[in-house]
């Protein structure tokens, strides 16, 4: 029975980050991971293993189509399934060992097993008592259930089984045309597979910016990928080898029925609090199963905090690693916060999207008067060099007082983009500012000051 | 609507600080009206309605420091509100109260995180720190500052018992903390680089003022109707160090990098108490002018620097400095060097006092004199010359006549 300061529930991005600043602010630190390895859904199932695998494929689809137009000759490119796979798991082992080496480098103590809290200070893991002062709950997230389907990881899928498919497929559905969706719908169009996105609502990645949703989609549509927006799925079936899914459409209420090889379930995610005994401790959840915090972080009960994707706001490795952060300086009396509305989401297809702070719908909303400015990345010569001058950067502004309000980027390198952005709002400053800045040229970046330009006096290369 | 915004301060001003609101929020104002004042390093400028119309908002509060052209307050044209004669104060109050919360939102930026952070931890109030990032964002080093200055108090006050330590803080409850005016703190980093920078020593004398007295009582009346302006004891020592100034002329001078600058004319800056602190409007050319045109000059710049109306030109290019402490009752002060001039005069109260004159104890109104000089430019020789020349002119002022 040893005694801590701080024991975190869960080593995802959330967890680890949490352990490894309250180790670093001198407080006695544990973290419980019931999983083999460390990192969470970020780094074995989520982000990480995505983007080793949407790296590969667009360099797969940018060989097949763009490399003779540069003048490189290859010859048909073939793409080694198995490889890739391998490739993939190799850059989450890397990761995942890296967290090992930061605890230990921490003198964080890595307790392996499923951890219940038993009260206030305590907790059960094997059946061996744990105390600690303060109990952090970052136990995360998982995909959730559509009323009708059943994963079974194998045929029908969610992203996790998405990671791994034995084969590329010839036929994909999707159900969900959110970030997940989209980003693996990208991977598995590029190798290949035709694939189709049914969202049940009348536009993709609901919440975002309308204007640039839209462009996403005529993007991904001439990518090969289809859409049927406004469709209900109600069931699959199997006919032998055949595959089906059942929708109807929203406004008329017709059965439909597609053939296909794998279903992808990516209609969201949901709290994962299983085993932990939340109830008997009386922490209280929402009607989401999201675990209540004020803005300290702490649950109803004392001594016990949540962050990240088991509490509310939005499901983002980047949101759970500023609240571990916010919440180990505030456990080592400090000053901790999270600045909710300058919290960044990028989808990393091709091009990447990203946004930040209020969309133009928000705005109207809230009746607030703004300008836009918007650049196309056609007007930018770096893209058009690399030939991805599909998108543009908006910035929305106060009208009267010039402050941004809002980024929205599709294009290359959007992911990284929006981050001027993220730091001007921080400073609360104007689109001027920003338009005052020195961006290098040529970089992807210029296309963001032209739109901070064009909330003033205008862009100068549109 | 239209933006009141910072007019030009003059040269090398960059910023000011808002001092007065003379309209509030919801208050109609006339075009050409005042609005607000603003104090600069220098000078005080008062800022008048460019359009005629209601008083919308005021952005830039009483204490605030605003840069070039940014903007003081909206005024919404032409609807001048009806304002009711039976209007009771508390309808007025909870109006202004309104646009202030409105006004107050309008600051539209944000600190730094790092010093958002830092002034949480440390219970700083955002109010207590000057802000120099953009627009007047409280930097993290902005809070840093504020809190060096705090610890280095804090070190002399830990070897205090902690009763003395309760009763400091009881005594914090008795005490008020002002921002200081921009001109408060030009003041001190003014005085601070001369005493710095030069290698100040003074030297003292004393005069006895009956001639001059004599003279003036004399001339009084016939001078006034004639010139329009009273004969003072100063056109006399802005006379007398003219004279002085030219036999010693490096008091008259000033130290640029690795050279000496002598000026052959005499700009005499002629220290003036107000009620927001000290300034030293210039007489410009002293040398060339007759008693009655110092006369005048000094009563005129007087009269601005009262009003605050003072502007940069007339506090521009002194080569040497009057400070009369007298005026206070002061009997005996050492004047610290407006740098980068290299001489300052100090007069002093006018006091009846024993003295000896060949071999007898008489009463004579008697001034000590004291003149701070930069060593590095003026021997003790030197100053100790023009002191006594001062005096000598003083003593007989025909002298000044004779130029000898």
């Amino acid at each position: 029975m040893s005694d801590y300061d701080v024991i975190v529930v869960g080593s995802g991005p959330g967890g680890y980050v949490c352990a490894i600043r309250c180790a670093q602010l001198g407080l006695k630190t544990a973290c419980i991971e019931g999983k083999d390895t460390l990192g969470g859904t970020c780094l074995n199932i989520g982000c990480i293993p995505s983007k080793a695998l949407l790296h590969a494929s667009e360099l797969f689809e940018e060989s097949n189509h763009n490399f003779s137009k540069l003048g490189i000759e290859t010859g048909k490119m073939n793409v080694n399934w198995s490889k890739m796979l391998e490739y993939k798991n190799d850059i989450v082992n890397q990761n995942t060992k890296g967290i090992e080496f930061l605890f230990k480098k921490n003198k964080i103590d890595l307790i392996n097993g499923w951890a219940s809290i038993k009260e206030p200070g305590l907790l059960i893991v094997n059946n061996q008592k744990f105390k600690s002062k303060s109990i952090i709950i970052a136990t995360g997230s998982e995909p959730s259930q559509l009323k009708g389907i059943k994963v079974d990881e194998k045929t029908i899928v969610s992203s996790t089984g998405a990671l791994s498919l034995t084969k590329i497929p010839k036929k994909l559905i999707i159900v969900g045309a959110g970030v997940i969706g989209l980003e693996l719908g990208s991977v598995y169009s590029r190798l290949g597979t035709d694939v189709t996105v049914l969202e049940y609502l009348e536009e993709i990645t609901p919440g975002l910016d309308k204007e640039t949703a839209k462009m996403f989609r005529r993007i991904l549509s001439k990518q090969g990928i289809k859409f049927i927006l406004g469709a209900g799925v109600q069931a699959t079936k199997k006919l032998g080898d055949r595959l089906i899914v059942e929708y109807s459409l929203r406004n008329d209420k017709k059965r439909e029925e597609l053939d296909t090889d794998i279903i992808l379930v990516a209609t969201g995610r949901k709290p994962f609090t299983d085993g932990l005994n939340l109830k008997k401790v009386g922490i209280e959840l929402n009607q989401f199963g999201q675990i209540l915090t004020d803005e300290n972080l702490k649950t109803n009960i004392d001594g016990i905090y949540a962050i990240g994707d088991v509490t509310s706001g939005p499901m983002l490795a980047h949101k759970a690693e500023d609240e571990g952060i916010a919440l180990a300086e505030m456990l080592a009396g400090q000053s901790g916060h999270v600045n909710y509305d300058i919290i960044p989401s990028v989808i990393y297809t091709s091009p990447e999207v990203a946004s930040v702070g209020k969309t133009e719908e928000q705005l109207k909303k809230e009746n607030k008067s703004y300008n836009v400015g918007k650049f196309s990345f056609m007007g930018n010569g770096r893209a058009k060099a690399c030939l991805s001058a599909d998108g543009y950067a908006k910035i929305l502004s106060d009208k009267t007082t010039d402050r941004i309000l809002g980024g929205h980027i599709i294009g290359p390198s959007a992911g990284d983009l929006i981050h001027e952005i993220c730091v001007a709002m921080e400073f609360g400053a104007s689109a001027e500012d920003l338009a005052r800045t020195c961006h290098a040229h040529p970089t992807f970046s210029e296309a963001v000051r032209e739109a901070a330009l064009a909330c003033g006096d205008g862009a100068i290369h549109s | 609507m239209t933006e009141i915004r910072v007019p030009t301060l003059g040269e090398s001003v960059t910023e000011a600080t808002v001092a007065t609101w003379f309209k509030k929020p919801g208050d109609s104002v006339a075009i050409d009206e005042m609005l607000c004042e603003l104090e600069t390093d220098k000078v005080t400028v008062e800022v008048p309605s460019t359009v005629s119309g209601v008083l919308s908002e005021i952005v830039a509060h009483e204490g605030e420091t605003v840069g070039l052209d940014a903007i003081l307050g909206i005024i919404s044209e032409g609807d001048i509100q009806p304002t009711e004669n039976n209007n009771n104060d508390q309808k007025i109050s909870s109006i202004s109260n309104d646009k202030i919360q409105i006004s107050n939102d309008t600051k539209d930026f944000e600190n730094a995180p790092s010093a958002k952070k830092l002034m949480n931890e440390n219970k700083i109030n955002e109010k207590n720190v000057v802000g120099t990032g953009r627009d007047g964002r409280v930097m993290k080093e902005d809070v840093l500052a504020v809190l060096n200055s705090e610890s280095s108090t804090n070190r002399s006050e830990n070897q205090l018992t902690d009763q003395i330590q309760e009763d400091e803080v009881d005594t914090s409850k008795h005490q008020e903390r002002i921002k200081m005016s921009r001109l408060r703190m030009t003041i001190a980093k003014r005085l601070k680089e001369a005493q710095n920078t030069a290698a100040m020593l003074t030297t003292y004398n004393e005069v006895d003022m009956s001639s001059v007295m004599k003279i003036r009582s004399k001339f009084k009346e016939v001078f006034e109707k004639k010139h329009n302006v009273k004969l003072g004891f100063m056109s006399f020592f802005v006379k007398a160090c003219c004279h002085a100034l030219n036999e010693v002329p490096e008091v008259n001078a000033q130290i640029d990098e690795d050279h000496l600058v002598f000026n052959r004319f005499v700009n005499m800056g002629v220290a003036v108490g107000t009620p927001t602190g000290l300034v030293v409007p210039v007489i410009k050319n002293a040398d060339k002018m007759s008693f009655a045109e110092v006369e005048k000059s000094i009563s005129n710049l007087g009269k601005k620097a009262r009003d605050g109306k003072l502007s940069m030109d007339d506090m521009k290019g002194g080569t040497f400095t009057i400070s009369n402490g007298g005026v206070y009752g002061s009997l005996m002060s050492s004047p610290i060097l407006n740098y980068p001039q290299s001489g300052i005069l100090g007069m002093h109260k006018i006091q009846e006092r024993p003295i000896a004159i060949d071999g007898n104890v008489v009463i004579k109104p008697m001034m000590y004199l004291a003149l701070s000089y930069d060593h590095r430019i003026v021997d003790g020789k030197g100053a100790v010359t023009f002191l006594v020349r001062v005096k000598e002119m003083l003593e007989d002022p025909h002298r000044l006549l004779m130029d000898v």
